[in-house]
């Protein structure tokens, strides 16, 4: 059944009739136009029960026609895509749009939990802190589920999104946010000065108030105005027009976010079209036109569907063709009501009363309302609406005290209006209380903003106009751009006049300060009674203002409602700065692309191709995908593989990918000099063609990292770095360099992508390099022995490198060819290997071997290992300065006793050993004060055929044999082990001379 | 926050890494209190309320490392020089007579 638009004005709106969308709320279809929200599109079938409140389940309507609606949220669209506290009154209506009310059981209309009201002395302020506050073991089991069950907005999609998000960077001379009658003044002088505009509005529509309201400039409507402005604009080259975009951030240095819905009006983005994109933009000037937001005035019932803010309701009206009511009372401090009052006569609503907080009302407005035969109330108030779901009635208190009961269904209120201010004050700019508007304004402003209009306390249309032409003007020019008039079009005076005015005394009903987070009038007494009074502990206490409305209709009367409770001043209570965002700003647009497996990027080696084609199972090392091993087929698991590789390369030859090292060319004439502070051991004395393994500490004495390095000529050394620290010592270098030792003549170039490089290992990799290397380069042991390196070619011409490195304690070099034949080089490797048996071989046997030779890797340099710790204590030379050798020195660190690299096996030999075990003695209890050390690395031995360790016990050396406990509390596991040295294989080095 | 590097022009934060404050320098590593004035230059640091002159990074640019002076309470930032040529200009006052 679809529902007839009964509150539809005829001849009233800016929607487009001819385009009706159909949509469904609660599961009921209706019909909208294009160019409704679905709050205008809802209430033109005369919904008003959209919602019901967070704490007392308190049925909601709506409040507002924009952004800061505390109530009208709602669950949009289902399944993956389902959003949760979505407001209806920013949410653009399109065809087949789904939503669905939040936080009622079973049904909108009938509320069991809504009990919740009857039970409020319980939820009143500080409940959470009072009441749950034992059996401690109460809160996680019963307290907690039923406050959860309770209380709450939406449900999150529970499915992963499937849309695309994206980012974007922007640049302009002038930034203007907003574009209303401030903000397009403001965006056609800085254009026509030819300065470069971006203009932004969260609108789906650009004109702010000048769409909402009835106004005639230079004798057009205000909607004609807008167009022939944002024509205008369009036309522009120099202006970028970003409608749908919210700015909720303003960052350092001109920088601010935000956040364009691309997709967000239809129900599935197009193909490649990203959701939302999030935006940096960056402007020399910018321009804060955000216009001001009516605040409501506090009183009983005050969050009954059907009471609205005036400045809504004439939204309502004049830009969607809708009548909020049929009939209307008007409660007001302020001269606006003379707008409301008209607007709402002219869509045909009756106006029952006008009731204003002044005694007396300006002559103008008094005779409009009786020329409307209008009841006037003044000094009068609205004590409570009358109404279960929706509104029947107003209670007015008169002046002199008498009660008048007003039958209506809709009240109309404000209480005046709050400059939007929130991104001036982002960067710790505190907004300013000015009297005579009852409001604050903007305080000091970050370096090149600006703020012109209603955001700056400047309510009048003449005053706004005339602000933002002077502030583009001022802003293109303080870009260099000076040919722009700051003239704005004349229009006629109005009435602006406003007396403070907070809320309501002698309510019969709660009355609500902070609709989303259901604070009424009495919590905000209740936290000054118990000495909340600061407006931070107001906040706090109560939670007033910590909804994801973050307070926008409800911080200023709090505080106002404190002031008065304290007899202080508004500004001596405290002001009401926010942070980002400025609306709620989903964590995907914030991802963006980086989610997943695009949360950081993937590297992959020359050869990554070559290794995929043999069935290689990959592990991420830092950014990269390195091969783990290479099963092959029939193999149980990988410990079978793994187990292969090793032997094989201890018997014939293996080829291992390493190219993910870090490399760096160290230039200079002082490079040696460079390089001797840099590492522990000395540089300087490392021949031409020859190679070193080297250590780097952190200036705490602390091992960092470690590579080789390698010397082609005097002033010409490369070396390389763990795979995972390789941009870590880069920059590290890059500071020695250019910050401690600037005098030195030294460049560092980072060659990392450059050279593929292939470690060749095993018996036979001799002759399999032999068949690689271009003649006449002899790489026999005499003539290229062990750690020496050279620079030749291979495959025929091709560039390379080679270097007699070990890591596999086998005969073994490094080869390395410009990036981009290490594909054909490692194909090559095979092709020609295969008469010796030559397999590849990935991190895992690679790793299983650096331990047989007790090598360190990366669970020994775990940042708090020392060189001495390590055992490498004997490499750091005590002939020269180096980074961290002063601090290496402090007794902590220098202490003999400290925990030292030494291998284990289990003594029972088929036993398995456990990384991370700790080592206790044998017979004491395994206690942190009976903790020895630790183990890091642990595998099965394919060579010895058990289990080896390495690991850090104190005083290590000296208790080679001793029997402990290797205790794993983790896995539950205790494993006698015996201390042995960490040469495990081959510990003369025997095999790798040859 | 945008830092205008010397050498690559204004560019987002997010291109640089933070070391700290640039007013620390490493000591003499053969003065007799080398192990009171390390540990110092490791590890203490002053609180800085309003300018401050720190090390910056420009490690997705050019790998100049930078010394920014920068308002710590409202990150304005008045000046930015190559962190080689504030060194070198050190390291010529020191050696002046």
């Amino acid at each position: 059944m679809t529902q007839s638009q009964s509150f539809r004005v005829a001849g009233l709106g800016l929607v487009d009739r001819a385009q009706p969308l159909d949509f469904t709320f609660d599961g009921v279809p209706y019909t909208g136009f294009a160019g409704d929200t679905l709050a205008s599109a809802l209430l033109a079938n005369g919904v008003h029960l959209v919602g019901r409140s967070f704490k007392y389940h308190r049925p909601r309507g709506i409040l507002t026609a924009g952004s800061e609606e505390p109530n009208a949220l709602v669950e949009l669209r289902s399944g993956a895509r389902r959003e949760p506290n979505t407001r209806a009154t920013v949410t653009e209506l399109y065809s087949g749009l789904d939503a669905k009310s939040q936080n009622r059981f079973p049904s909108l209309s009938l509320d069991l939990l809504s009990i919740n009201g009857l039970l409020s002395p319980v939820f009143s302020a500080g409940f959470y802190y009072k009441t749950f506050m034992w059996p401690a073991s109460f809160w996680e089991k019963l307290y907690e589920p039923m406050i959860r069950r309770a209380a709450g907005l939406g449900r999150a999609a529970d499915a992963p999104d499937p849309d695309i998000y994206d980012k974007a960077n922007a640049f302009c001379d002038v930034l203007v946010i907003g574009s209303g009658p401030a903000g397009l003044m403001a965006a056609l002088t800085a254009a026509r000065s030819g300065a470069k505009v971006i203009l932004v509005d969260e609108n789906f529509a650009f004109g702010g108030r000048l769409i909402s309201d009835w106004r005639t400039i230079e004798g057009k409507s205000g909607s004609e105005w807008v167009n022939s402005v944002v024509t205008e604009l369009a036309s522009l080259p120099n202006v970028r027009l970003m409608p749908r975009t919210t700015v909720f951030g303003a960052y350092d240095t001109g920088t601010f976010g935000a956040v364009e819905r691309v997709a967000d009006h239809v129900a599935v983005p197009g193909p490649g079209q990203p959701r939302q994109t999030l935006w940096h933009i960056v402007a020399k000037q910018s321009i804060v036109a955000q216009g001001s937001m009516e605040r409501p005035i506090v009183f009983g019932n005050n969050d009954r569907p059907g009471v609205m803010l005036a400045s809504a309701v004439r939204s309502y009206i004049n830009r969607f063709g809708v009548a909020p009511g049929r009939t209307a009372v008007v409660f007001s401090n302020n001269d606006e009501a003379a707008n409301t009052i008209d607007d709402l006569v002219r869509a045909g609503v009756t106006v029952a009363a006008l009731v204003d907080t002044r005694p007396m009302l300006p002559p103008a407005i008094k005779a409009k309302a009786r020329k409307h035969g209008i009841r006037v109330f003044e000094g009068a108030a609205v004590t409570d609406a009358v109404g279960g779901q929706r509104v029947s009635g107003a209670r007015i208190a008169a002046a002199y005290g008498s009660i008048n009961n007003i039958v209506c269904d809709l009240i109309a209120v404000s209480g005046g209006f709050n400059p939007n201010l929130q991104v001036t004050t982002h960067l710790g700019g505190r907004p300013q209380w000015q009297e005579s508007l009852a409001a604050f304004v903007p305080g000091t402003l970050p370096k090149g903003m600006s703020v012109a209009g209603a955001a700056n306390g400047s309510f009048s249309l003449a005053a706004c106009l005339r602000e933002g032409a002077r502030a583009g003007a001022n802003a293109a020019a303080a870009g260099g751009f000076n040919n722009g008039s700051a003239s704005a079009p004349a229009v006629e005076d109005e009435l602006t006049e406003v007396s403070a005015f907070w809320h309501v005394d002698g309510a019969k009903h709660k009355a609500f300060v902070d609709q989303q987070n259901d604070v009424t009038a009495a919590d905000v007494r209740l936290a000054e009674r118990e000495g909340f009074r600061s407006v931070e502990h107001l906040k706090r206490y109560t939670t007033l203002g910590m909804a994801t409305d973050q307070g926008k209709t409800s911080n200023v009367n709090g505080l106002a409602m404190m002031a008065e409770l304290t007899k202080k001043s508004i500004p001596a209570t405290g002001t009401t700065a926010a942070r980002p965002p400025y609306v709620p700003v989903s964590l995907g647009v914030l991802a963006g692309e980086h989610r997943g497996k695009h949360f950081k990027p993937t590297r992959l080696t020359p050869s990554h191709d070559w290794a995929k084609e043999q069935g290689a199972v990959f592990i991420e090392a830092g950014l990269w995908l390195r091969a783990q091993y290479f099963p092959k087929p029939g193999e149980a698991d990988w410990l079978t593989t793994v187990n292969r590789e090793v032997k094989t390369v201890r018997s014939a030859v293996g080829v291992c990918d390493v190219s993910t090292l870090g490399k760096i060319e160290v230039h200079g004439t002082d490079a040696r000099k460079f390089l001797d502070r840099v590492y522990i051991n000395m540089m300087s004395t490392l021949g031409v063609g020859k190679c070193r393994y080297g250590m780097m500490l952190r200036e705490d004495g602390i091992a960092m990292d470690d590579g080789t390095a390698a010397r082609f000529a005097d002033d010409r050394y490369f070396i390389t770095t763990t795979t995972v620290n390789a941009i870590k010592v880069l920059q590290h270098l890059e500071l020695c360099r250019q910050w401690h030792w600037p005098d030195l003549d030294v460049q560092l170039f980072p060659v990392s992508d450059q050279w593929a490089q292939y470690s060749v290992a095993g018996p036979r990799a001799r002759d399999l390099l032999a068949k690689i290397v271009d003649k006449p380069f002899d790489i026999s042991n005499t003539a290229f022995p062990y750690m020496a390196c050279a620079e030749i070619t291979a495959l025929g011409g091709i560039k390379a490198r080679i270097y007699r490195l070990s890591f596999s304690g086998e005969l073994a070099f490094e080869i390395a060819v410009p990036a981009r034949h290490g594909d054909l080089l490692m194909r090559k490797l095979m092709s020609e290997g295969k008469e010796f048996g030559a397999i590849p071989y990935g991190t895992e046997a690679l790793g299983v071997m650096r331990i047989e030779k007790g090598h360190v890797g990366g669970s020994e340099l775990n940042g708090t290992t020392t060189a001495a710790d390590l055992g490498l204590g004997k490499m750091a030379s005590t002939k020269k300065d180096f980074v961290g050798r002063v601090l290496a020195q402090r007794p902590g660190l220098a202490d003999p006793d400290r925990p030292r690299l030494i291998g284990f096996r289990p003594v029972d030999r088929t036993a398995r050993l456990r990384g991370g075990a700790h080592f206790i003695g044998k017979d004491d209890q395994p206690i942190a004060k009976n903790d020895q050390g630790y183990m890091t690395s642990v595998t099965y031995s394919p060579m010895l055929g058990h289990w080896v360790g390495l690991g850090f016990l104190a005083r290590a050396e000296a208790r080679i044999g001793e029997i402990l406990s290797a205790v794993d509390p983790v896995r539950g596991e205790t494993t006698l082990v015996e201390v042995v040295s960490s040469a495990f294989y081959d510990p003369e080095g025997a095999r790798l001379r040859v | 926050m945008r830092i205008k590097c010397p050498y690559c022009g204004e560019r987002g934060n997010d291109e640089f890494s933070y070391l700290g404050d640039a007013s620390v320098k490493r000591p003499d590593p053969s003065a007799a209190d080398a192990s009171d004035a390390f540990y110092a230059f490791a590890y203490e640091r002053k609180n800085v309320a309003g300018p401050m002159q720190e090390l910056w990074y420009h490690a997705a640019g050019c790998h100049a490392w930078l010394v920014v002076t920068r308002d710590t309470r409202t990150h304005e930032i008045s000046d930015v020089k190559p962190a080689q040529d504030v060194a070198l200009e050190q390291q010529k006052t020191a050696s002046a007579p």
